[in-house]
């Protein structure tokens, strides 16, 4: 991947709710870090109690990526709390950052205390994690009212897109090529380029794709995945 | 390009509603259920429709009640202590005899509880829930696609029998993401001939009222209403039936614990052991004949439920006691793995066995 190129020291993900910021996020870190760099993973997330970077703690903290989280996260109390910690990624300029910003400008609105330090190091990749296979961002335009809603929200303005089209496990690689106009309409209308695309990494070398930049994700399989039937 | 969208089982309810053509939905926050309230809020202005988060669940269920006395199709959702506060508004459209749909996505209990999955209302949901003689049907989605249709399923039974509708998911059902087709819908065609919309001075009142002092009256309608109740049993019970032929064990279970038992049931086949599944898609009515048909080869049954076992007392009461029902469960908002469900299976077939 040739992204790496222009690979700022913090990076942000965020996006519609249910865009896959959190796991984007995660395998992002996990990337940055077996190229050699240290990471440092911080879960701003905090519209939703249920899905969360802290899901992946074991895995981040074998492959050693530190995680800033809320300490209420995956505990019983519903609480909208930012851990102190998070301020130190601004001073230690030593490490890589990935920041999972919460859903929608609801969820951004979170990331508005820590701007004014992102700005002043101003060395930041902002990207928007766009899927066209969600219910409110089915074509550009309205993924274009998302981008410009949360931008509104943490003040920041966002840098480049992240295309990641797909439809859960049953996703084919023609379904994520079939997103490329809605990826092209939308790097228009917000005039940012297009940063990288994200494919299950089975579905990787991913056809069509060869030439341009692809992350494979590591996708976490859940209990209640029904697995296929066994023959005998 | 794939005509499926990726949808959290929350936003497949919301986006099946409007497409059911409900314009109404008045609700309260509360984790886990939280984004059908939040895509309404998105959604209803677009379409001219009225999102209202109201200042509590009792206010929320009394909105519902005035817009099904007007003949509207009308919703609202919460979890498991909201629902407790809806309660007595749903004994009320109940009692009027008017069609709504209720979601409850259940959050592990009793009092606040927590905010992980739970099936710990199923008492509630299949036995009335607020005061007095009545029910709801229940039904029990288990995948995102199924919280859609069972969507459009339920505001065309309130419609059609004049009854509240309660959808029972959980928290999981909810929060977890999966493709979702949207189905070609047309609304049946229903009169409702008795909604208080304004006579114009051209007609008789209408009256919705749940009051009737005189208890001759109020115990014909109360006849009445189970003479519906007794066409709904004979007529809309459903499940889904897997692999209970020739099964010598049946688990029972539903929504979020179905997907695991039916893990655990492939593994068990893996292994040479004859079990299946009865999965009720409707929690009430039960649909007692496939248990009843399943028992009359079965030598046991599981109860697979997140809660410390509320519908092993159906499926007991459905074989009428004559094979024994195991409970395997976890609760307040744990959720049974397939191998705890495989170790349950295991054990009843070696107890089976050494007799």
């Amino acid at each position: 991947m040739s992204f790496m190129k222009e690979q700022k020291r913090i990076t942000l993900f965020a996006g519609h709710y249910g865009s896959g910021k959190t796991s984007i996020a995660v395998n992002f870190a996990l990337y940055l870090k077996r190229k050699g760099s240290q990471v440092v993973i911080a879960d701003l997330d905090i519209v939703n109690p249920y899905f969360r970077t802290k899901d992946s703690a074991n895995l981040l903290e074998k492959e050693k990526i530190e995680l800033i989280s809320s300490r209420f996260a995956n505990s019983n109390v519903d609480l909208p709390a930012m851990p102190q910690e998070t301020y130190g990624i601004f001073d230690r300029k030593d490490k890589y950052a990935v920041l999972d910003i919460g859903g929608d400008d609801r969820g951004a609105l979170a990331l508005g205390r820590y701007v004014p330090y992102i700005r002043e190091e101003n060395n930041y990749n902002m990207l928007f994690v766009a899927s066209c296979y969600r219910p409110l961002t089915r074509n550009a335009r309205e993924a274009y009212e998302v981008l410009r809603e949360i931008e509104g929200a943490c003040s920041l303005k966002f840098t480049g897109i992240v295309n990641n089209s797909n439809i859960g496990r049953d996703t084919a690689s023609d379904d994520i090529l079939a997103s490329r106009d809605f990826i092209r309409e939308l790097c228009e209308l917000s005039k940012l380029p297009l940063h990288f695309t994200c494919a299950d990494i089975r579905l990787c070398p991913l056809p069509g794709y060869e030439n341009e930049d692809v992350l494979p994700l590591v996708i976490d399989e859940r209990y209640y995945d029904i697995k296929e039937k066994k023959e005998n | 390009m794939t005509d499926k969208v990726l949808m959290k089982g929350n936003e497949a309810i919301a986006e099946a509603a409007i497409q059911a053509g409900c314009r109404f939905y008045f609700g309260y926050p509360i984790t886990p259920q939280t984004e059908i309230a939040a895509y309404m809020a998105k959604r209803m202005p677009k379409i001219s429709g009225t999102f209202l988060q109201a200042e509590s669940e009792i206010a929320a269920i009394n909105m519902v009640y005035g817009v099904a006395s007007a003949g509207k199709r009308v919703m609202t959702s919460s979890s498991s202590p909201g629902i407790s506060l809806k309660s007595e508004g749903i004994s009320y459209i109940a009692g009027c005899d008017l069609p709504a749909l209720i979601v409850n996505v259940q959050r592990g209990g009793p009092g606040l509880g927590g905010i992980q999955p739970s099936q710990s209302d199923y008492f509630q949901a299949t036995r009335g829930g607020g005061h007095g003689d009545y029910h709801v049907i229940a039904l029990a989605p288990a995948s995102v696609q199924e919280m859609a249709d069972l969507t459009f399923k339920g505001f065309d039974l309130a419609d059609i029998y004049r009854t509240p509708v309660m959808i029972l998911a959980d928290g999981t059902m909810g929060q977890m993401m999966e493709p979702v087709k949207m189905k070609d819908y047309t609304p049946p065609d229903i009169n409702k001939d008795w909604a208080v919309t304004g006579t114009k001075m051209m007609r008789e009142h209408n009256i919705i009222n749940s009051l009737c002092l005189d208890p001759e009256s109020l115990e014909i309608s109360n006849f009445k209403r189970y003479e519906k109740y007794k066409t709904i049993c004979e007529k809309e019970a459903m499940c889904e039936e897997y692999l209970t032929n020739d099964a010598d064990i049946v688990i029972a279970a539903f929504g979020i614990a179905a997907r695991v038992s039916k893990n655990a049931v492939n593994e068990a086949r893996a292994n040479g052991l004859k079990v299946g599944m009865i999965r009720p898609i409707t929690l009430w009515p039960f649909p007692k004949d496939a248990f009843e048909r399943a028992a009359e080869k079965a030598k046991a049954f599981i109860s697979v439920e997140l809660s410390m076992g509320q519908m092993i007392e159906d499926v007991s009461l459905a074989v009428r006691c004559r094979k024994p029902v195991y409970l395997c469960n976890r609760a307040g908002g744990m959720i049974p793995s397939p191998e705890q469900v495989l170790a349950k299976i295991n054990e009843i077939a070696n107890m089976s066995n050494s007799k």
